[in-house]
Parts: structure tokens; C-alpha cells; sequence
């Protein structure tokens, strides 16, 4: 070891008053001692999914709460505008990984701590790696992401008797920003509101009707939106799927799009705003970012010692008008898809009329499923029977046709089980039918 | 054959690498960015993770002004240093460390006490756009404070200790054009409609349309109609009580529809009509701190030396006096109706907005003129945009922090009736900076002192609260723990007050969003915060 000991006390002395020391407000269960420092350091494991505006902050800040151990999930690679809050990231780094460049930044900067990187989706990982934490920590800007490692917590739970094994909670905290906006949570899994709980609070997506953009356009968002909808996939100028980071892309875009909006006296076309309608660019800045990373490391700092009691369990963040903060306990859902250990009950009015496409729709759509792409499966006479998958060709080619039958004419039955897998969740979700008429002819 | 396509603008890297935040605050805003000079004092974590969120969004230049030497406690906690600069130039280090996250901004720093650049450098501090202070002790604090009051220039005074944080902002007159309000009702002027409107709006006659051409009618057309009809039917009177709002709003739904005998639901247009009936409906008004603005002395008696905002508001309070309402904003809302139907109301407000714009620039510009002030003084782009925005402008002015140290009577006794208002963290910070000057340590900075140190400081905010004639008493466990810090400071809780600091600034530099009025508490304990106006 490098550091003399004396050094050591007098570099983390800062941490060890609030360590070492009794305080009025600190957990009922803390005991002050060197130990919890040597825990912080040698012991606890935390994974910091997000690299970008919120992960760079959080590495810096746990780095500096003590955490010498460090995972760090990021696919994404630099890019320029990622520069004005990304402070780990130089220019010279466009097109590298963003954990891995962010890793060795604080690894040279912070001696003794030791951030693994990953460069991938963390779907690559199974349970048996999300397993070894003691704290997971999200800054995603992907609210698909943030339910997939929510179900993934869930799914590590062990209950006995219906009886919670506290040892099985890996404690979630979660931050999002957006502009002069944002929030910070900590999700207890299986004790407190879990993302999925509280679903409703992320606004569906602004989607602009085909009939207005394609014959009474009004904004230049319309004048867009056709040109990437309508216009590209029939005259598909460069051969290839439209990519928003493609210069070239943006370009034609964006001056079909100033020819439509000319052609129907539309003002407001802007190469910056063509960016932002195909992207969907969220304006960022590294002001909010550090606000609520530092919300964030200070609450999982919290969590690991027991310094202070955690956060219960919701805070909103403004600096639009002023500095506002608001703190709130969001509530758990009794009968949470993901967290509530209550089979999901899907009543159907009329079984003969209601086609099976409606049923996808219904997950889509509906503010507690929300789902992209439901696949679903089902077991009939004991056998497993895929109803409709629209992620894998073959099977989308096979099964389209039961969209249009009804859920009578596909054998389902009052009470059958549903199996629907998604990209919003790791495991399957199990959603019962219940009829709500009698008079249903099987065949 | 046909017209050449409409090239694509040139994006600079610049544009690309501040696309996120160009969205915020747009190119005039970062134009401004990269023309301040900031001044840090005290290169504590606090301070340069204030400076970081400024360098990486791109201000001009900063100078950091620190004398002390870097320590191993500096090194835990502070991530613009290097582990092995122990016993280096704090200011040095920090600014080779800053200067490494955006090539863009210049710096430089000063290896001297802010008491030293005070009393041998005259006019040090006012060349800043703003200056921005951690951990300053009170004997520094007040002098400068005065100082910087006096020269009008924006004073952002933080402290970072423990759970604990603290913001007090000094400014003496802020003002603000582009607040971004989060939500903000439409101005359409349905009730006073201006000629072209009204004879446009008077030319549909919504109950003969057929049932094609009714789908396609503006709501705002819809609304004019009935709310016509109603006043024909009620001597002239609009609809004010919400029985009343009700009545129209019956006549909107009941609107005869065109075609008979199906049952029909009513049409997207005319329930987005029913709904307009709730916020367009009230005669224009002009919002009070508008009205307080043109009423300020700053609006009526202008001299050579008012800055372009106080000639337009001028220019402005002309306009109110002749035609009794704001300029209107020009922008209309989306709604569901046919292309042409849509860009003719758009392009009449649009019109008017120009209109009433150009008038304001002419007086505006009329009385740059009679003050002698040069032909260029007010652009026509800047009073666009002035009155695009006259119903969200603010002027802010606030407190001189030194004021508030020699006041002998601070109230506050309204936000201490509540045991659980934060403004008791105020108070102990208040108390500890005492103690620092009178001890010089922090309360309870060595471990065999933090019991006599609470003593201590329990005395001395006793003291204080009675020369402030305040009643009430504090709760000892905050005292405790406040001792319980020994002026440790928490990197991720600097890193909170750090993010917030900085777009404070930005928003002093910009010009645009509210800043703080004019104090703010953070208890990272609670996750809690308050504002407190000083
Ligand atoms: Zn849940």
C-alpha cells in the first residue's frame, strides 16, 4: 500500500467525522466505527449503469464517497455533444467507449479506486452478475432500460412462507434529468415502490397523427415527421435504414423538409430542430446532471453506512424559476405487474368480439403495461402455443393472422394464463383472462 | 426542372458540442456565456465543482483566487487536483485541472488570500461578470460584499459543510427578458380582437359550414362565433362566471351539426373551442410585476446611463399608456384544423406581433435618441424579442449580504415559528462563522473538542438570536450535529450545491430563468430544501 496510514486519516478525514462520530439524525442501527470506511472500501460492490451525463458524475462522486469498487455498464460510445457535460470525456476520445474511457479517468485520477468497465447492453449480463452488489446505481436516459434492471432486482428476490428475505434486496437508486429538471429515487425492491409501480409518472410520447402530418400539416414538427416517415422509407435515398447521427441523413431531411414546409407556407423549419424531432433530443446540461448524481452518491452513500436515514423515496428537482426540490413517498402498487407477487387479472369484456390484436394494443398502450413489443405465448391442451412475436420474422410471418382472430376463436379460456415477454422486462410476465361475460361458445 | 433543393446550413464542432444546451438558453444566451469572466474564490471541492458545470457549458474565462496550499484532506474531497500536489498552490493546481475539460475557456489564478488581492490590488474584483465565493471567512466576506454591491457586480457567496449546504445570492439589480415560464396561457385577444382579426374571424359563418369545412375550422374561429352569438343574446355582455361560461359552452357543443340523424360525437376542433372557454376568456391584463415594472423609478426616469432594458421598458409603458394592454406575443397555439385555414390566423398574429413590435422600436428608439445615446443602442431584434416576452420580464433586486451581518434586527421570526424550517441551519451557519473568527477552527474539528464545542457554539447563537431580538429556541440535536462535521465537507453534497451554484451564474450571465431571491438551504440529511428571501 502506497498511502502511509497517516495520510490515509487525513485524506478520507473528511468522510471519517461522519463515520466515526454519533449523530442526532443517523440510522437507529449505526454504530460509528473505523469499520464502516473499511467496509465502504474493501467490502461493497456498487454498479453504476450509464456512463453519460449522470454516470461520469456518479463515478467522480462515489470515487470520492469512498467506493473503490466500481462496475460501470455503458454500450454507447463519445460523441461531440455528449462534451458539454461529460467531463471525462475529451475530444480526442469521440468514438471510444464510454465506460471504458470514463473507468480509467477516475482510475488515474482517485489512487486505489478501481472502476471495471463493461462495454455492452446490460442485457448481456444474467442475474448471477447483477447478483454480486450490494447497490445499484441508474443514470439511463432509457426508461426501457430502467424497467428491465427493475425486473431484473425483482426477479432476485427470495421469499419463503411469502415471507421477503431481506438479504435477497439489492437497493436501487435511480436519477433523471432532463433540462433544468430531475429526479432522484431509491427503490428498495420487493419494500418499496419499484419503477413499475409508478409507471404513470413517465409522460406517454408525443406521437403526431398520420392523417394531420400527411394532409394538414401545421407546425414544421409536421413538415418533419413526414419526411421521416413517409417520405424516406418510399424514396430511400441512401439505400439504408435512416440513422440520426448520419450528417448526411440530417441533410436531406432536413431540406425536404424547408421544400414541404414552403410548399404549405409553414415557418419554423430549422436544421437544429430537424436534429432534435428525428433524435428526440433531450436538451441537457451539466448543471442538473451534477445536482442529481450528487443526490444520488449521497443516498447510496447513506444506504452502504447508515450515516443517515435514506432517502423515502422520491425527490423532484427545478431550477427553471429559482431552486426547487420536492420530497415525497411514492407508494407502491398493490397489484404491480413487476413487484406486487399477485397474478396479474386482465378482464375482457367480450371474448368472442375482442381480437387478439386489441389484446397487443392493450399492453402497448395501457399507462401500467406500456410495452413495445409484447410477445405472447400460452399453453393449450398442454402444449405451449405462440399466440404472436413480432420480434423474430419467421414467427411475426406465422403468427400474424391470430391478430385478427378473436381470443374464442384462439382457444383461449376464462382463466388461462398468458405468457408476455417484452424488452421492458427480463423475465416473463404471467396475465390471467378473466371473462366477464358467460355466454362464451368454445369450439 | 424544378427549383434547387435548400442547402443544408453549415454546423460548426462548436454548435455540435453545445447542441444539448443550445436548446436551453439558444445562441444569444451562450453568446453571452462565452463572453463572462468569472471569479472563483477559494478553490475548496465546493468552488471547483461550482467552476466545472461553468467551464464544460463554455464561459469565457476564470481566475481563481486562492492562497492556500493543497492538504490530503483537499485531495479527498476534491476532484479538479492532483493526488500528488500535496503542499502545491491550490488556485495553480485547480486551474490546470479545470482547464483540461474544455479547451474553449481561458484561465488563470492568483496564489493570494482574498483579503491580500483586496487591500494591494485596486479594482480587482469588478472587472468580473460575476464572483463566486466558498468557505470565505466573515472578515473577507463583508468588506467585499459591500464592495462588490457597490459596483453592481453579481456576488454568489456557498458554503459546504457536512449534510449541509448553503447559497446566497447578492445582486442589486437583475433583470430578466426570457424567464421560460413553465406554462403560460395563450394570447389570442378574443375579446378586443384587432380589424383584420375580427373581419376575419367575421367571415366564417361556423353554423352554415358543411360538415367537411366544419371539421377543418380553427377552434379559435369557433369560439369567436358562438361568443358573438352569446353576446348578441345577453346585451353585449361576455360570459364572466363560470355559469355563464357554462352556458356558452353549451351553445359550442349543442352546435347544430350538419349531418342529421346519426348520433355524432363533437368534433376534435370544437371540444379543443369548449376548452379554450376556460383561459381565453379573461379581458388582458397586465400581470403586476409587469406593472410594477413600469412603474419603477428605473422605467420613468431614464438617464444616459439606463441600460437598454429600462429604455425599452420605457418604450413599453408608452405603448400600455396609448393602447391599455401588453404588445400581443404573436405565436399561436397548435390546433386541430386544415393547413390554410391554420397559417391565415397564425400569419395575422404573427403580423400584429411585427406590427406592435415596430412601434415599441420606434419609441424605444426615439428616446435612445433624445438621451444622446448612439443610433445602435437597441437593436430591432432585441425589442422583438423583448416584446415577444413584456408579460414574463422581472427585475430582481436584492439584499447587500454586509447589511444583513450589521443589521442589529433580522426577522426572523416568521420562518423560525415553524421547529422544523431550515432557516435554524441559517441561523447555527451564521453562528459558525462566528465561531470560526472568534476561535479559528471549525466547531468540533478535533476529536477531543466536539462536546466543549457544542458549548460553545450554542452560546454564541444564543447570543446572536437575542441581538436579532429572536424568541425562539433552537433544537440542540442540529447544533450537535453540525459539531458532529467538524467542517468536514462531503464531496457528493458540494457536488449538489455545486450544480446548483452554477446555473445560478448562468442564469446571471444569461439574462434568462428566474434566479434565486435570494437564499437557499439544502439539508441532504432530509433530501430537503427552502428558500429564504434575506
Ligand atoms: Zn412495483
Amino acid at each position: 500500500m502506497s498511502e502511509t496510514l497517516e495520510s490515509y486519516q487525513k485524506r478520507w478525514g473528511h468522510l471519517r467525522k461522519v463515520l466515526e462520530r454519533p449523530g442526532p439524525f443517523s440510522h437507529p442501527e449505526f454504530e460509528p466505527s473505523s469499520e464502516i470506511l473499511d467496509f465502504i472500501m474493501t467490502s461493497c460492490k456498487i454498479l453504476v449503469i450509464g456512463a453519460g451525463g449522470l454516470g461520469c458524475e456518479l463515478l467522480k462522486d462515489l470515487a470520492l464517497m469512498g467506493f473503490k469498487n466500481i462496475h460501470v455498464i455503458d454500450m454507447d460510445t463519445i460523441d461531440l455533444s455528449n462534451l458539454n457535460r461529460q467531463f471525462l470525456f475529451r475530444h480526442k476520445d469521440i468514438g471510444s467507449s464510454k465506460a471504458e474511457i470514463a473507468a480509467s479517468f477516475i482510475n488515474k485520477k482517485v489512487p486505489g479506486c478501481q472502476v471495471t468497465p463493461h462495454f455492452c447492453k446490460i442485457q448481456d449480463f444474467d442475474e448471477s452478475f447483477y447478483r454480486q452488489f450490494h447497490i445499484i446505481v441508474c443514470g439511463l436516459d432509457s426508461i426501457v432500460a430502467r424497467r428491465w434492471i427493475n425486473g431484473m432486482l425483482v426477479s432476485l428476490l427470495n421469499y419463503e412462507d411469502d415471507v421477503l428475505d431481506q438479504q435477497s434486496v439489492i437497493p436501487m437508486v435511480d436519477g433523471g434529468t432532463e433540462g433544468f429538471k430531475g429526479n432522484a429515487r431509491v427503490v428498495l425492491p420487493g419494500m418499496s415502490a419499484c419503477i413499475e409501480c409508478t409507471l404513470d409518472l413517465y409522460p406517454p410520447q408525443v406521437n403526431y397523427p398520420l392523417c394531420t402530418i400527411a394532409n394538414t400539416p401545421r407546425l414544421p414538427e409536421h413538415c418533419i415527421e413526414y419526411v421521416k416517415v413517409i417520405m424516406w422509407p418510399k424514396e430511400n435515398p441512401f439505400n439504408t435504414s435512416l440513422d440520426g447521427d448520419d450528417a448526411q441523413h440530417i441533410s436531406w431531411i432536413y431540406e425536404k423538409s424547408v421544400e414541404r414546409a414552403l410548399q404549405f407556407n409553414i415557418p419554423g423549419v430549422t436544421y437544429r430542430l430537424v436534429q432534435g424531432v428525428v433524435k428526440h433530443i433531450i436538451p441537457a446540461v451539466a448543471s442538473s446532471n451534477a445536482v442529481i448524481a450528487g443526490v444520488c452518491a449521497t443516498e447510496v452513500f447513506k444506504i452502504a453506512t447508515s450515516c443517515c436515514v435514506p432517502l423515502n423515496n422520491y425527490m423532484v428537482f427545478n431550477d427553471v424559476d429559482g431552486i426547487y426540490t420536492y420530497t415525497y413517498e411514492a407508494e407502491r402498487k398493490s397489484d404491480c405487474l413487476v413487484c406486487s407477487q399477485t397474478p396479474q387479472v386482465m378482464e375482457i369484456n367480450d371474448p368472442n368480439t375482442m381480437k387478439l390484436k386489441q389484446l397487443v394494443e392493450l399492453l402497448s398502450e395501457n399507462t401500467s403495461y406500456q410495452m413495445k413489443s409484447p410477445g405472447l405465448t400460452t399453453i393449450i391442451d398442454g402444449r405451449n402455443k405462440t399466440l404472436y412475436m413480432s420480434t423474430i420474422k419467421s414467427i411475426e410471418e406465422r403468427t400474424r393472422d391470430n391478430l385478427n382472430k378473436s381470443l374464442v376463436e384462439l382457444g383461449l379460456r376464462d382463466g388461462q394464463d398468458i405468457l408476455v415477454a417484452d424488452v421492458t422486462s427480463p423475465t416473463t410476465l404471467i396475465i390471467k383472462l378473466k371473462y366477464l361475460v358467460d355466454d362464451v361458445e368454445m369450439k | 426542372m424544378s427549383s434547387p433543393a435548400p442547402k443544408s446550413p453549415e454546423q460548426t464542432d462548436k454548435s455540435k458540442k453545445y447542441d444539448r444546451q443550445l436548446r436551453l438558453w439558444g445562441d444569444h444566451g451562450q453568446n453571452l456565456l462565452e463572453n463572462s469572466k468569472v471569479c472563483l474564490i477559494n478553490a475548496t471541492a465546493l468552488g471547483t465543482e461550482i467552476l466545472k458545470s461553468l467551464i464544460l457549458p463554455g464561459i469565457g474565462s476564470f481566475t481563481i483566487v486562492d492562497g492556500e496550499k493543497v492538504t490530503e484532506e483537499d485531495i479527498g474531497s476534491n476532484f479538479f487536483l492532483e493526488s500528488d500536489s500535496i503542499g502545491l498552490s491550490r488556485a495553480q493546481v485547480a486551474t490546470q485541472c479545470l482547464l483540461e475539460h474544455n479547451p474553449d475557456v481561458r484561465g488563470d489564478y492568483i496564489d493570494e488570500s482574498p483579503e491580500h488581492v483586496m487591500s494591494h490590488t485596486q479594482d480587482f474584483f469588478n472587472k468580473f461578470t460575476v464572483v463566486i465565493a466558498t468557505a470565505l471567512p466573515e472578515k473577507v466576506l463583508i468588506p467585499l460584499s459591500k464592495y462588490l454591491w457597490e459596483s453592481n457586480v453579481p456576488f454568489v457567496v456557498c458554503r459546504s459543510i457536512g449534510f449541509l449546504g448553503y447559497i446566497r445570492l447578492q445582486v442589486k439589480e437583475h433583470t430578466v427578458i426570457e424567464a421560460h415560464p413553465d406554462s403560460e396561457n395563450p394570447d389570442l385577444r378574443l375579446l378586443s380582437p384587432w380589424r383584420s382579426l375580427r373581419e376575419h374571424l367575421e367571415s366564417i359563418d361556423v353554423a352554415l359550414l358543411d360538415q367537411k369545412s366544419r371539421s377543418h375550422v380553427p377552434a379559435l374561429v369557433i369560439l369567436f362565433y358562438y361568443l358573438t352569438k352569446y353576446k348578441e343574446l345577453n346585451g353585449g355582455l361576455v360570459p364572466k362566471t363560470r355559469q355563464e361560461k357554462d352556458i356558452l359552452r353549451k351553445m359550442i357543443r349543442d352546435s347544430p351539426v350538419a349531418d342529421e340523424g346519426s348520433i355524432k360525437l363533437l368534433e376534435e376542433n370544437f371540444e379543443e373551442a369548449i376548452r379554450y372557454t376556460n383561459t381565453c376568456l379573461a379581458p388582458p391584463s397586465i400581470p403586476h410585476n409587469v406593472q410594477a415594472i413600469l412603474d419603477d423609478d428605473c422605467c420613468k426616469n431614464l438617464t444616459q446611463n439606463s441600460p437598454p432594458f429600462w429604455i425599452m421598458c420605457a418604450a413599453l409603458r408608452e405603448f400600455v399608456e396609448c393602447e391599455e394592454t401588453l404588445p400581443i406575443k404573436g405565436s399561436l397555439p397548435d390546433m386541430a384544423a386544415d393547413t390554410t385555414s391554420y397559417i391565415t390566423l397564425q400569419q395575422l398574429y404573427h403580423r400584429q406581433a411585427e406590427l406592435q413590435a415596430e412601434i415599441i422600436y420606434r419609441k424605444a428608439s426615439d428616446i435612445a435618441r433624445d438621451l444622446g445615446l448612439p443610433m445602435d443602442t437597441i437593436t430591432q431584434n432585441e425589442v422583438k424579442m423583448f416584446c415577444k416576452h413584456a408579460s414574463e420580464l422581472q427585475v430582481i433586486r436584492g439584499s447587500c449580504i454586509a447589511d444583513e451581518y450589521e443589521r442589529t434586527r433580522l426577522d426572523l421570526s416568521f420562518y423560525l415559528e415553524d421547529p422544523d424550517s431550515l432557516m435554524f441551519y441559517y441561523v447555527i451557519l451564521r453562528g459558525l462563522e462566528r465561531f470560526i473568527s472568534e476561535f479559528n477552527t471549525y466547531p468540533g474539528q478535533f476529536d477531543d473538542q466536539v462536546e466543549p464545542d457544542v458549548l460553545k457554539l450554542k452560546g454564541i447563537i444564543g447570543k446572536l438570536l437575542s441581538e436579532w431580538s429572536c424568541s425562539q429556541v433552537l433544537r440542540d440535536e442540529r447544533v450537535h450535529e453540525v459539531c458532529r462535521y467538524g467542517g468536514a465537507e462531503i464531496h457528493s453534497v458540494s457536488a449538489v450545491l455545486g450544480g446548483c451554484a452554477a446555473h445560478e451564474v448562468i442564469k446571471l450571465i444569461t439574462h434568462q430563468y428566474k434566479p434565486l431571491d435570494n437564499a437557499f438551504i439544502y439539508d441532504a440529511i432530509s433530501s430537503n430544501s427552502a428558500t429564504f428571501c434575506l
